[in-house]
């Protein structure tokens, strides 16, 4: 409780209060600003939106705290009425693209589409950092008789289904790489949910948008639901 | 006031009474036997909630438990909670009680309060749904689910009274403590009067 009292003063600093950032942050940019970046900022302060246009420490503080009300402070996930996934140690390449893709509609998640919006280029690679730094114990809580099975599809795939081993492109520790995304110690219920939604909520673009979600189509298809409640075991459970 | 000083003063006696001697009965009957002698003094007979003091029916299990191991701990410390619960949730209180009312107020069908603005509930409704992102204020359908439905430890909202939820939502912001963990105090903390004001109505509305 302490903690939290002396956290209060930051809250209220570093929350924008709406209007005048809205003017504000505007005037100050524009000079700043490429042609269609300017262009941007003028659209997104049209639509009503508050944004900071560089990462500067209060607004990339603020910024961090609403991630983490929902993403935890140490970006290790939480469980709430919907899962709301880790984002710690989540290679920045990945994160990027994932934010931008809410943002294009590619991706479809109605909490993100909200949240994507309210960000500028600069505030995305500066979580996408802040991120990728954090390190916490995963959540846990995965069924542990299934982590045996799921390290064994993790590692060889199933080949009869057609699935091959995730390692190759997550990496041998599913710590991921650039665009593939990092699958450690993400939380059992998301994995499950996103691999069994996979085409429902990705891709979304059309075939003249197409994204780097259409490698994982098949393979999620491919899948039945307890190699994915497996699979979603031990990368749950793993550093 | 005083016959509910009164009442708080019977259950210190009773708690550790009932606590014991109840073993042979079910959980949510010894819950029943409990919450009747104590509790409904103040969350009205059926416990649906009374004037200032919340429904209790339908709250979800570990949100009751946490909350009153908080009273008892002092953490949740508005005045209302010092006043009242903290006594009532004293150290005698014990870990069985606190479960088997937990168990027992959990089951209950819960009535909502119905008492919010009428004219702020599609606003509220806007913001439980989707946060406020300019404000970095974030949705609180993630967590307390589409009908406010709670989950797990995280409480049950819909139909709770206005009065309630309006001054629980102040309270953060006001420097009182409510939850030991985040993210409550910092969401609420951001939130201004009139958010709070039409997300009470919202909440309270819901069935």
């Amino acid at each position: 409780m302490e903690a939290a009292s002396s956290r209060h003063p930051i809250w209220k600093d570093h929350s924008p209060s709406r209007a005048p950032t809205e003017a504000g942050g505007l005037k100050v940019s524009a000079s700043k600003l490429t042609l269609q970046t300017a262009l941007l900022a003028v659209c997104l302060a049209a639509a009503g939106r508050a944004e900071a246009t560089n990462a500067s420490d209060p607004a990339l503080h603020a910024k961090i705290q609403y991630c983490t009300d929902c993403h935890q402070p140490s970006g290790q996930g939480y469980l709430g009425a919907t899962p709301i996934p880790r984002l710690a140690g989540q290679q920045s390449e990945y994160f990027k693209n994932q934010l931008q893709a809410f943002i294009d509609r590619r991706r479809v998640n109605f909490f993100m589409f909200k949240v994507a919006h309210s960000l500028s280029p600069e505030m995305l690679t500066a979580l996408a950092d802040h991120f990728k730094d954090l390190n916490p114990k995963p959540l846990g809580g995965a069924p542990a008789e299934l982590v045996e099975a799921g390290k064994k599809i993790f590692a060889e795939g199933v080949p009869a289904a057609n699935v091959p081993s995730c390692s190759t492109c997550h990496g041998p520790e599913a710590k991921g790489n650039g665009q593939f995304p990092r699958l450690a110690g993400q939380l059992y219920p998301y994995i499950i949910k996103v691999l069994t939604n996979w085409d429902k909520e990705r891709g979304q673009g059309g075939p003249e948008h197409p994204d780097t979600s259409a490698i994982m189509k098949p393979i999620a298809h491919n899948l039945n639901e307890s190699q994915i409640e497996a699979v979603a075991a031990y990368l749950s459970d793993l550093e | 006031m005083k016959l509910i000083k009164a009442g708080i003063a019977i259950f210190a006696v009773v708690a550790p009474c009932v606590a014991s001697s109840a073993s042979e009965v079910g959980l949510a009957s010894k819950g029943e036997h409990f919450a009747s002698r104590n509790c409904s003094w103040c969350h009205g007979p059926s416990l649906q909630g009374f004037s200032t003091a919340p429904r209790l029916a339908g709250q979800k299990r570990e949100y009751i438990e946490t909350q009153l191991l908080d009273f008892r701990a002092h953490t949740r410390d508005n005045p209302l909670s010092r006043q009242y619960m903290w006594g009532a949730a004293a150290n005698h209180l014990s870990l069985e009680t606190v479960h088997d009312l937990a168990v027992y107020l959990s089951t209950l069908s819960a009535v909502s309060a119905y008492d919010g603005d009428k004219a702020l509930a599609a606003s509220g409704r806007v913001i439980y749904r989707e946060g406020i992102p300019a404000a970095n204020i974030p949705s609180c359908v993630a967590c307390h689910g589409p009908n406010a439905e709670g989950f797990g430890g995280i409480p049950r909202l819909g139909g709770l009274s206005y009065y309630y939820l309006k001054r629980r939502l102040a309270q953060w912001g006001e420097g009182y403590h409510a939850a030991a963990t985040p993210p409550m105090p910092e969401v609420a903390s951001k939130l201004s009067a009139n958010d709070i004001e039409a997300l009470a109505s919202y909440l309270s509305l819901v069935r």
